[in-house]
């Protein structure tokens, strides 16, 4: 499985990155949608793992412009804010199973990725 | 809603804002912390299986854990520190700590415009008395304004006058005068009353012009 991590907070990624390698999992990290999106032009992903904000675009307008460049590519998001209102309306645009509040369990994330990748869950929009 | 209702209205927003600013900042510290903690024990099970540990890597994973509780540890100070604002309606402020304070609120909103925000450092303290959360508040909105623009850099640059003390908020280029998005709106407005201050815009040139009088 090859995954592209996408979130402004580089050490956050890196280490991700770094913890996803270690358990089987091809992980390559950026740090603004701009690269996001010329990563994804050059390399094959199954899944992207966004940050809801990043700078200057929001992670489910990321998922629309990556969507365009291959249809294929599924989606996680991951979120700093914690509040039950900011859960509930993410979980409702992003597809609850794939909307996880940072501090991420690695797990659980390892656990959305198999799961998106068999087409287990409710799917995305 | 008269002026005082439209302030208070706008302040408990401009709070929540802040607060989830800082809380959404912290857990990213939280975040990062996490996954170094993750890692450290990543290595030590692979060292258990005989892989050895590059004590640089260790050094730097030390380091990126200080760092983020250093960070966390700054933005509680910072939300400390702003939570106290309304405590007294008027006092006697120094100018460069409120910026000082402002400028670190406002980290987060810059970097997600892909900012920087520059406090400007005067040869000596520029001192005002006003209210000061409603001046916080004004400070913020200017910077939303400015910041909405395509600014790579905003300096703050305080000065003492012989009415008192202005802020100039510079940005690198001018803005539109767009009659839709008026600034300042109506709640602004009502700010800088209650501030006594005034604002000046100059469109061609992107700067904003707050001045405040000495005494409130």
């Amino acid at each position: 499985m090859r995954v592209l991590l996408v979130d402004d907070e580089a050490e956050l990624v890196s280490t991700l990155a770094e913890r996803l390698s270690f358990r089987g999992i091809e992980a390559d990290w950026v740090t603004t949608g701009e690269e996001a999106l010329k990563q994804v032009e050059k390399q094959r992903y199954e899944v992207a793992v966004l940050d809801v904000k990043i700078p200057r675009i929001s992670g489910l307008a990321l998922k629309r412009l990556l969507e365009e460049q291959d249809p294929q590519l599924k989606f996680i998001f991951l979120t700093g804010h914690g509040s039950e209102e900011d859960f509930m309306i993410g979980s409702a645009e992003a597809g609850e199973p794939y909307y996880l509040i940072k501090p991420v369990e690695l797990n659980l994330l390892i656990e959305k990725l198999h799961e998106i990748i068999k087409g287990r869950g409710k799917g995305l929009p | 809603m008269n002026q005082w209702e439209m302030i208070a209205r706008g302040g408990f927003q401009f709070f929540g804002k802040m607060t989830a600013s800082v809380a959404h900042e912290i857990k990213n510290a939280l975040a990062i912390i996490n996954e170094s903690a993750g890692l450290l024990e990543d290595f030590t099970l692979l060292a258990e299986r005989g892989r050895p540990i590059d004590p640089e890597r260790l050094k730097l994973l030390a380091q990126s854990v200080m760092k983020q509780v250093h960070r966390a540890d700054g933005l509680v100070k910072n939300m400390n520190r702003f939570a106290h604002s309304a405590d007294e309606p008027i006092k006697i402020i120094d100018l460069v700590e409120t910026l000082e304070l402002v400028v670190s609120l406002a980290q987060r909103l810059a970097a997600m415009r892909e900012a920087r925000l520059d406090l400007v450092m005067p040869d000596h303290p520029v001192m005002v008395a006003t209210n000061l959360f409603l001046l916080e508040n004004i400070l913020w909105s200017c910077l939303d304004f400015l910041l909405a623009g395509n600014h790579k850099l905003v300096q703050l640059i305080p000065e003492t006058t012989g009415e008192g003390a202005r802020i100039r908020l510079v940005g690198q280029f001018g803005f539109p005068v767009d009659p839709a998005q008026a600034f300042p709106s109506e709640r602004e407005k009502a700010l800088l009353e209650a501030l006594k201050g005034e604002l000046e815009m100059e469109p061609q040139v992107g700067e904003m012009i707050l001045s405040l009088q000495k005494n409130f």
